[in-house]
């Protein structure tokens, strides 16, 4: 028997019985970043591929959804610091070792373009609000008409865009890419956790991400085609989570005992019916069943598989945040 | 310069002295402490072992705390003592999960405080107050580059060990058998 008692009062928040200082504000960040990056990473490929006009949905609306998504994804990070008041020294250095710095200000990247990319995309936005039936939207779209006429300086930067569209695509493209990595490898940084010391995790949740995303705008799109790409493409993408999700766990079973311990929270411990049924079921087997179906001509509508995979990854997001916080080294 | 700690077991009493001297000499919030007593409990009955071990920061070498902070709050000051800057710091939680041992917390006021291996004192030539107050001397602090140091000959001469090795931080504080 070997047991390790602590003698001492220590009567801190979050630190007992385990270190418990991220909740759902991180994996909802997480969640939303990943999505955002998804989102953007298909608007800017097809773009790239010439697709714009077969894909309108995808390139030209979507991504004004990620503006508002990151802004939320931001709000959430900074109403879960301690210090916020000092937030700002997020943005007064920038250290290439820490993911959380580098994230910040990729954020700040990815907010400012995927601001201007559906800005400048007003008409066809317009167009798609319409045939949505959200015509009380229509007071944002002329108000950034009327900016646009009457104003210098974003008439000049929108119009600007327009023109070098290509090329704010490829800064784009980089951009969600590291966006995308950045949330996928975040919590594989803290290794003093062993579930997150895994080099699946990063490309698990990379895969994650960009499956919410293609989830999203099947869900939004109204071009029949593009639906059926989208769905297309995240069943391919649940196929190769399901694949890393069983590598990772049979990784961490060969692995020492703390490793050991991590995968039993899955497979017998507190998350696996959360884990197996919940979000390996519900938000991964049963939207590609669901998606399998209607390729097959069966009539599902399409938010159904598209809400499952979208809360499948957040939840498997606060999952992976939960359990990697009880997941320690005995000391 | 490379400061460090050894800890003699086999004297430690669990008396606590430490952890009080540490929250006295640095203002700790009543109910937190920068250092605490475990109990280490080993085999079993008739056969079993007890010992105390004095905790804190280990001020490690690779430090991942200092890694992963997004704005530079945390960093290591000559000495290799691992420090906090207080109006640096946006209570983000990073350095807290990054540490293995469970060193870091929240201020009630937001940012993150832990052990500074009381570097005010330390300046002056003193030991840390821990150290300082300990009644049965088991504690030792010191420059572990100088060989000629005492605490560099006692980790010479003695059996010991440091925590969660296999975790990677080489940390930087060592406990006699
Ligand atoms: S013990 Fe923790 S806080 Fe101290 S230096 Fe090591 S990792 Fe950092
Ligand atoms: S909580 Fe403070 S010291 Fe810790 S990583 Fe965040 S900014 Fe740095």
């Amino acid at each position: 028997m070997e047991e390790n008692i602590l003698a001492t009062a220590r009567d801190i928040h979050g630190l007992y019985p385990h270190v418990h200082v991220w909740g759902f504000p991180i994996a909802a960040y997480l969640f939303l970043g990943g999505l955002a990056a998804g989102i953007l990473l298909f608007a800017t490929i097809y773009y790239l591929r010439g697709k714009a006009e077969d894909m309108p949905f995808t390139v030209k609306i979507a991504p004004i959804f990620t503006f508002i998504i990151i802004m939320i994804g931001l709000f959430l990070l900074v109403f879960d610091l301690h210090h916020k008041l000092y937030v700002w020294q997020l943005f007064l250095t920038f250290r290439i070792e820490s993911p959380m710095s580098w994230g910040a200000w990729t954020l700040v990247g990815v907010s400012i373009f995927s601001l201007l990319w559906p800005l400048s995309y007003i008409d066809d936005i317009e167009a798609y609000l319409h045939e949505r039936g959200w015509r009380r939207l229509d007071g944002i779209t002329t108000f950034i008409r009327n900016l646009e006429h009457n104003w210098k300086i974003p008439r000049f930067i929108i119009l600007t865009f327009r023109k070098y569209r290509t090329f704010f695509a490829y800064i784009l493209l980089f951009l969600s890419v590291i966006l995308g990595i950045y949330t996928g490898i975040l919590l594989s940084a803290f290794n003093a956790h062993p579930l997150w010391n895994n080099p699946i995790l990063g490309p698990l949740f990379l895969t994650s991400g960009v499956s919410t995303g293609s989830a999203f705008v099947m869900w939004l799109s109204n071009n029949h085609k593009e639906r059926k790409l989208m769905s297309t493409i995240d069943m391919v993408l649940i196929a190769v989570e399901l694949f890393f999700i069983i590598h990772m766990i049979m990784g961490m079973q060969a692995g020492p005992e703390v490793f050991k311990q991590a995968a039993h929270l899955f497979l017998g411990g507190e998350f696996t019916v959360i884990f197996w049924v919940i979000f390996v079921g519900m938000g991964l087997v049963l939207p590609f069943v669901l998606e399998v179906l209607e390729l097959r001509g069966f009539k599902i509508h399409p938010a159904f598989p598209a809400l499952l995979v979208l809360l499948g990854g957040l939840l498997f997001r606060i999952i992976m945040v939960q359990a990697g916080q009880i997941s320690e080294y005995p000391f | 310069m490379r400061y460090g700690m050894a800890i003699e077991i086999n004297k430690c009493v669990g008396c606590a002295d430490c952890v009080v001297a540490c929250q006295t000499e640095n203002n700790v919030p009543i109910g937190y402490s920068r250092d605490w007593i475990i109990e280490k409990v080993k085999g079993q009955y008739p056969d079993v072992f007890l010992h105390f071990e004095s905790q804190r920061c280990n001020h490690c070498d690779d430090t991942p705390c200092v890694r992963t902070c997004p704005t530079g709050a945390s960093h290591v000051i000559e000495g290799g003592i691992v420090k906090v800057t207080q109006d640096e710091c946006i209570g983000c939680g990073a350095c807290i999960e990054a540490c293995p041992y469970d060193a870091r917390y929240f201020h009630p006021d937001g940012y993150v405080d832990k052990c500074t291996f009381c570097d005010h004192r330390v300046q002056d030539g003193l030991d840390p107050a821990c150290v300082a107050v300990c009644p049965t001397t088991c504690m030792h602090f010191g420059d572990l580059d100088d060989p000629d140091s005492d605490i560099s000959k006692l980790i010479r001469k003695r059996e010991n060990f440091t925590l969660l090795p296999e975790a990677g931080t080489a940390p930087q504080i060592y406990y006699l058998k």
